[in-house]
């Protein structure tokens, strides 16, 4: 085993038992505001117990381990070949310890071989950066949040959006409460405005890399997050669907460029059981550290 | 808190309304997507899997096995129903269930197949799966492994004070369908 091997396996553990803590930090918050006695606060409480539980036996936070996204920031003439089958050895010793369910399947055969290693699984998103910083992040993104994304091509007739960001409003709003409890609320939004129908929720993906207690730097977003966040919280949709003050927990806009022709709004979902750790490692492989 | 014990009577399941919180002990079998799928299709089940009067869980654990060759449940929470939505009043009219854990609510159908057949649908933290494996005393068995795989497999858990809450009741009420209807007119107001 190498050193490498060892800290992507520590990694895939951390991210599977532990919340980070600026999530649980929000989780804690909303706790508090629900109403005493209600099923949406017992709901809040079983959340936290849980958590509190999945860190001290270091055992998965939630059965469905969900898709591996590693996203590497790597220095120029990094081995990218070689940390991705490291980190596939990784995948499949984490999978027998049981950090990760088996949870991959062959979609012509249905056959799961319970090693969570296969074709598009896991997924690597390489980046090159100039820093001598070798940054792994990780993401374990259940399916039942996943279901619950949605993507729409603006404009919307229905739905009454038009190409702007009063638009987006309309059709993020809707996608909260299409989502009602299904996706294990209370969660958080990752959201693209524009690219295209593949990068559009690769982006809106990548905001799950951000602190959940960011601010975005450009005005618009900041805006519109704050704005989405509070009117979904005016929803009465709540902890898993039960009504209830809590229905997000954060939300995490990003724009890219679009072709004149489509304007895309990718938004993806993330159960409260947020996972998400990452790593700066040393050249050997070895944790220098955390990242969150 | 209701406690809703082994034998799941008809008479207990109808006393449930929607929003009372229960903590189920007894006997339950996992099921999901692959399951209701082979069910659907006129798959039969292995003569241990006795339905009638059971309760279904939504469920793909994460399930080892100790030194002692015994299987131990790692982490246990519900999986979304709704998937199963299609498939559900027939399973419940075929086979006789009282209730179904899950999580993230089903639909008219299943709330209407459990009105007329006395049936709940137990909604329980989607997430919770060290909390809720905590509730599994012990796996009695497993079932269709080689076919389905672990996840998909039927897992026969013996659980205690497993804790839920009713969101469809046998009377023809859902916490999901008025959840659903009260966010629409909150957020008409709001646009």
């Amino acid at each position: 085993m190498s050193v490498l091997h060892d800290s992507i396996l520590e990694l895939i553990r951390r991210t599977s038992a532990e919340i980070p803590d600026d999530v649980q930090a929000v989780i804690l918050r909303s706790l508090e505001q629900e109403k005493q006695g209600t099923i949406a606060q017992s709901a809040m409480q079983i959340i936290e117990r849980n958590i509190d539980l999945a860190r001290q036996k270091s055992q998965p936070i939630c059965q469905d381990t969900g898709s591996i996204l590693f996203y590497v920031d790597v220095p120029v003439g990094f081995d990218q070949i070689r940390f991705e089958e490291t980190a596939q050895d990784a995948v499949r010793l984490a999978t027998k310890k049981g950090y990760l369910r088996q949870n991959s399947v062959d979609s012509l055969t249905g056959v799961n071989d319970g090693t969570n290693v296969g074709p598009g699984a896991p997924a690597f998103h390489f980046h090159q950066h100039r820093s001598g910083d070798i940054a792994v992040q990780l993401v374990l993104k259940g399916g039942g949040c996943e279901n619950v994304g949605a993507q729409y091509a603006l404009p919307q007739t229905a739905l009454g959006a038009n190409r702007d960001l009063a638009g987006c409003r309309r059709v993020i709003l809707d996608a909260v409460v299409q989502a009602q409890g299904k996706g294990c609320g209370p969660g958080v939004l990752g959201i693209c405005i524009g690219g295209d129908r593949a990068t559009g929720y690769e982006f809106s993906k990548r905001q799950f890399l951000r602190l959940l207690d960011d601010r975005n730097p450009v005005p618009e977003l900041d805006e519109l997050e704050q704005d989405i966040l509070h009117t979904s919280n005016k929803l009465g949709i709540g902890p898993m669907g039960f009504g209830g003050k809590t229905t997000l927990l954060g939300v995490k806009i990003c724009a890219v460029n679009r072709l004149p022709a489509s304007y895309f709004v990718s938004i993806s979902y993330m159960c409260w059981a947020f996972r998400r750790h990452g790593l700066i490692l040393a050249a050997d492989g070895a944790i220098q550290r955390w990242l969150y | 808190m209701t406690s809703l014990s082994h034998p799941f009577t008809e008479e207990k399941i109808r006393a449930l309304r929607v929003g009372e919180a229960v903590e189920l002990t007894g006997v339950v079998f996992t099921g999901r997507d692959a399951v209701h799928k082979h069910l659907h299709e006129g798959g039969t089940l292995p003569p241990e899997v006795n339905l009638r009067n059971g309760i279904l869980y939504h469920c793909g654990p994460v399930v080892l096995k100790d030194e002692q060759g015994q299987w131990v449940v790692k982490a246990a929470g519900p999986t979304t129903s709704n998937r199963e939505e299609p498939y559900q009043a027939g399973i419940i009219r075929k086979f006789g269930l009282r209730g179904v854990i899950g999580k993230g609510g089903m639909g008219d159908k299943t709330a209407q197949a459990c009105q007329e057949f006395g049936c709940v649908y137990l909604h329980a933290v989607g997430g919770a799966a060290q909390v809720l494996a905590e509730c599994i005393r012990r796996v009695r068995g497993v079932y269709m492994m080689e076919q389905f795989g672990a996840p998909e497999a039927i897992w026969e858990l013996e659980i205690e004070r497993f804790p839920a809450v009713v969101t469809i009741d046998s009377h023809g009420q859902s916490l999901h369908r008025d959840v659903l209807a009260s966010s629409q007119e909150a957020l008409a107001k709001l646009l």
